[in-house]
């Protein structure tokens, strides 16, 4: 039946035309008055082609209908694309004003800021060099313990745990993951650093007096607080991060490949040696890179136990700083253009640290996420 | 005989480390949650709820704290989480298969992990000097950009995950594409999109970094968008580093605030997942 | 290779497909398509698994519009006007043309839903008027008795062979003139597969269908005419009785008689 051409027709034309439609139907159906809102008891499919016909009428409504809905499908396609855009233009805001920032420091010291260990408020002269040397070695600190730990517990999750305590523990991992570091730096403080000034840290100091490096390294009088103690609490901070990455990409492992180690006869740590690792070495190393981005980038927890001392000690024990436990403690305070923007250039190149790291890691998550979608 | 002996025992020995592992972990978790409970619990009592920021020797509460981190929160999450939601919704919907997709998802998880006092330092480049004093907006604002890329992560990972079959089912009703989008999509991963807000929230409940800077601190009752406002983090870190008891009572009893609220809101984000995947 | 179509002069053509080309990307997946879809009949598409068959159907709706990576050449005549036109509201055509997936795939929402959805797109009744169109729709798809008293739980809860109904009913309810089926009973019981073989032979009074399917006896049953593709090509196109007892290409035979698929 052809489409009744121009409305509004006359409704006897109408009425023919459908009949048309109806008799080819070869229904005993009831035919409806298409102004009468009036169905028989018995519907068939038909009926509703029938009443069809009554709305084909609504056939400009329709029309009428999709334009405007066109209107508002293009504008929410914009706001999206927007929206979207907006984060590319977060991050290059973010370089964008940290470099206009370090501008005034960077015309002032050039690349010897990074080689100098100086910083001092009042002449002005200030280097990077000791606060890039107590990320990096409370990154490391943190890393030693993060990543054997972590990955133990992830073995521990997927492998040795009884199943019905997988969730609750792997719920608890993740739990610790998302306390705030603020809780880390205070617990750090109080608790951590005076229990390691009174037990641990004379004992370091005692049992490696005498052993030629790390004498030197386990050096000095047990203050509580330092480098040393940073590097614990950020390692306890990541290594939750670690744990739960690695036990979702040790999951990826398809059971039947751990299934054929074990039928050969392997133990589990030999399927998890030779199996699971190799298999996620790729994602492992991602996890792994991704805590240290936090590692690095992180304030709170390293603040309060750092002990913010600006000079590179080179004892473990001795106090020290970090790039962002120096911006968090002396930015509110920072007098004149010089002081201000080496802090910002120290945020500079933090976040210039952490990108490369994170890209990395990134990347090689990305490459494992393909290999388990394939 | 003797090989397998020492397989035997590498597995042991393995095990047993994993298991310390493990142990380990878990009891920095109890010592944590139990030293906070019992130092902050110490110095619990209505005047928290109800009293302001003391100066140092008097008694007090915590209350402009909280009344401020909750407003500069509900406006970061009110500003970052549509914001994430559309961009995300952009990601895994308009843009699925183009470049700048892959781009900007890259780029945003680089957002998420990125340190959050770098964040910090922006807005005070783009607003606080700028504008010539701290402030709650500029506080606020830095939240929003932390809620962003949390948003946005979650919010294409679950528009992701409805199935195509139930999208082409409803453009093959004749349904314009934000319709789809809307009614469809964001339906079926109602409870995804919420847990993605959620984490949102108490992620951004903890954070004290980006605050130092920006919203500063206040010690009065202030609801002035446009002035320093104090907040729950950074008078706990101005109050812990400080040399008087009764500020270093206030700064557990905060803490222990801080940890209640991001750990129910953490495993309400989780329930509400797990409720939706063990349908 | 094109086939000419059998055009039967006393039945109109709904559909008019020519010189169709669709590409994955690089990779020609249909090749020089040429078939007409008579009106008010049922047409089924045969052939072996990668033939074509789903790809030719979606693309009289324009579904492949929806990814970036595939395209169609040639045109689709639909009522006149070629519907591979980028001028052409895709909305409205899928409004006209309606599809039934394989898979059934109710809404996240309650059956009343389910099927007030679409129709309220297009339409604006009273909601008394919008409760008979849902009670029409699901009697025709025979369905009202079993659900009329839970319309207001999710249509998820539904057995398979119920959402698939309710997915008709739904496709119903907007008024097309064309309904595509893309293997619809694949995934149902025997029991649901007759009931909606039955809603098809119905429905094809008064709608044009193309059913895609690889169960042959469901073509015999169901259908008037039939198409039967092989790598991308129809190869034989013609009455579905005379397609299934006398087949004029070797290819066609071979598949019927099962010595491939």
């Amino acid at each position: 039946m052809r489409r009744p051409p121009g409305f509004p027709f006359p409704l006897g034309e109408w009425r023919r035309a459908a009949g048309l439609c109806v008799e080819m139907a070869l229904t005993e159906q009831t035919f409806e008055d298409p102004g009468v809102d009036n169905l028989a008891k018995e519907t068939h499919v038909s009926d509703i082609a029938f009443s069809g016909a009554r709305a084909k009428s609504a056939e400009i409504d329709r029309r009428q209908t999709l334009g405007k809905l066109g209107l508002f499908d293009r504008l929410f396609h914009k706001l999206t694309w927007s929206a979207a855009v907006l984060v590319l233009l977060l991050l290059g805001g973010v370089i964008v004003s940290l470099i206009h920032g370090s501008l005034p420091a960077i015309r002032a010291f050039g690349f010897g800021f990074l080689a100098s260990q100086s910083w001092n408020p009042v002449t002005d002269n200030f280097g990077a060099m000791a606060p890039i040397y107590g990320t990096v070695t409370t990154s490391l600190i943190a890393m030693l313990v993060a990543v054997p730990v972590g990955l133990g517990i992830a073995v521990f999750l997927t492998e040795l745990c009884p199943t019905p305590l997988r969730r609750p523990i792997g719920m608890a991992i993740e739990l610790l993951a998302g306390i705030p570091s603020i809780i880390y730096g205070i617990w750090g403080l109080f608790l951590l650093a005076p229990f390691l000034q009174q037990y641990v840290q004379p004992a370091l100091i005692s049992t490696f007096a005498d052993t030629p490096v790390l004498s030197t390294l386990f050096a000095g009088p047990p203050y509580g607080i330092g480098v040393l103690t940073a590097g614990l609490i950020l390692g306890v901070m990541v290594l939750p991060f670690v744990a739960s990455i690695s036990r979702d990409v040790f999951e990826t492992v398809p059971p039947v490949l751990k299934e054929a180690a074990s039928g050969v006869g392997c133990t589990t740590w030999e399927v998890v040696r030779h199996v699971v690792i190799p298999y996620t070495r790729v994602g492992v190393i991602g996890a792994v890179m991704l805590g240290l981005g936090r590692a690095l980038g992180e304030t709170m927890a390293v603040t309060f136990v750092i002990g913010n001392a600006h000079k590179i000690s080179g004892s473990l024990i001795a106090p020290g700083t970090t790039i962002s436990a120096t911006i968090a403690n002396e930015f509110t305070e920072a007098v004149g253009d010089v002081y201000t923007s080496s802090l910002i250039e120290l945020g500079l190149i933090l976040f210039v640290i952490t990108f490369v790291v994170l890209a990395c890691a990134r990347l090689l998550l990305m490459r494992i996420e393909q290999k388990a979608g394939a | 005989m003797s090989l397998y002996g020492s397989r035997r025992s590498a597995n042991i020995l393995a095990a047993a480390l994993c298991w310390a592992a493990a142990i380990f972990g878990l009891s920095w978790l109890v010592m944590i949650l139990g030293a906070l409970v019992y130092e902050g619990g110490k110095g619990l009592s209505l005047d928290v709820f109800t009293q302001m920021t003391p100066p140092p020797g008097a008694a007090g509460g915590l209350l402009n704290a909280l009344a401020g981190s909750l407003i500069m929160s509900v406006i970061g999450v009110a500003v970052g989480a549509p914001l994430g939601m559309l961009a995300g919704t952009y990601m895994a919907e308009y843009g699925r298969y183009s470049k700048l997709t892959v781009v900007i998802r890259f780029i945003n998880d680089i957002l998420l992990s990125a340190p959050s006092i770098v964040i910090g330092l922006f807005v005070y480049e783009l607003l606080v000097a700028r504008m010539g004093h701290f402030s709650a907006i500029s506080g606020s604002v830095a939240l929003a950009i932390l809620v962003i890329p949390v948003v946005l992560r979650t919010t294409e990972d679950m528009l992701l995950l409805v199935p195509g079959s139930l999208r082409e089912a409803a453009t093959a009703l004749g349904l314009p594409r934000s319709y789809v989008i809307q009614r469809v999509a964001y339906r079926a991963a109602k409870s995804g999109l919420v847990t993605g807000v959620l984490l949102a929230v108490a992620r951004v409940s903890g954070e004290t970094a980006p605050l130092l800077f920006t919203s500063l601190n206040n010690q009065f009752w202030s609801l002035n968008l446009n002035a320093p406002m104090a907040s729950l983090p950074v008078v706990i870190f101005q109050f812990a580093l400080s040399p008087y008891k009764d500020w270093q009572q206030l700064a557990w009893t905060g803490a222990l605030l801080v940890t209640v609220t991001v750990l129910v809101l953490s495993i309400a984000a989780r329930t509400l997942s797990r409720q939706r995947t063990s349908k | 290779m094109t086939v000419m179509p059998v055009v039967k002069t006393e039945l109109s053509t709904k559909v008019f497909v020519r010189n169709l080309d669709f590409f994955y990307g690089d990779q020609r997946a249909l090749k020089d398509v040429t078939i007409g879809l008579h009106t008010n009949k049922v047409t089924a598409f045969i052939g072996p698994s990668g033939c074509g068959k789903s790809t030719l159907l979606r693309v009289l709706n324009r579904m492949y519009d929806l990814y970036p990576k595939q395209r169609a050449e040639g045109e689709v005549i639909l009522d006149g006007e070629n519907i591979l036109d980028p001028r052409v509201d895709v909305n409205l055509l899928r409004s006209r043309v309606g599809m039934v997936f394989q898979k059934p795939t109710p809404f996240p929402m309650s059956i009343y839903e389910n099927i007030a959805f679409g129709v309220r797109l297009y339409e604006k009744l009273s909601k008394s008027a919008l409760d008979e169109r849902v009670e029409e729709a699901l009697r025709g798809a025979a369905l009202w008795e079993e659900v009329k008293d839970i319309l207001h739980k999710s249509g998820l809860g539904l057995s398979g062979g119920q959402q698939q109904r309710l997915c008709i009913a739904r496709s119903v309810a907007v008024q097309p003139e064309v309904i595509l089926f893309d293997e619809p009973c694949s995934a149902l019981d025997p029991i649901s597969t007759a009931k909606v073989e039955e809603l098809i032979d119905e429905l094809s009074q008064r709608y044009t269908i193309a059913i895609v399917t690889h169960n042959m006896q469901q073509a015999v049953r169901v259908s008037d005419f039939t198409a039967f593709m092989y790598l991308g090509e129809i190869t034989e196109f013609g009455e579905t009785d005379a397609v299934f007892t006398a087949p004029r290409e070797k290819r066609t035979q071979d598949y019927i008689t099962g010595r491939f698929g």
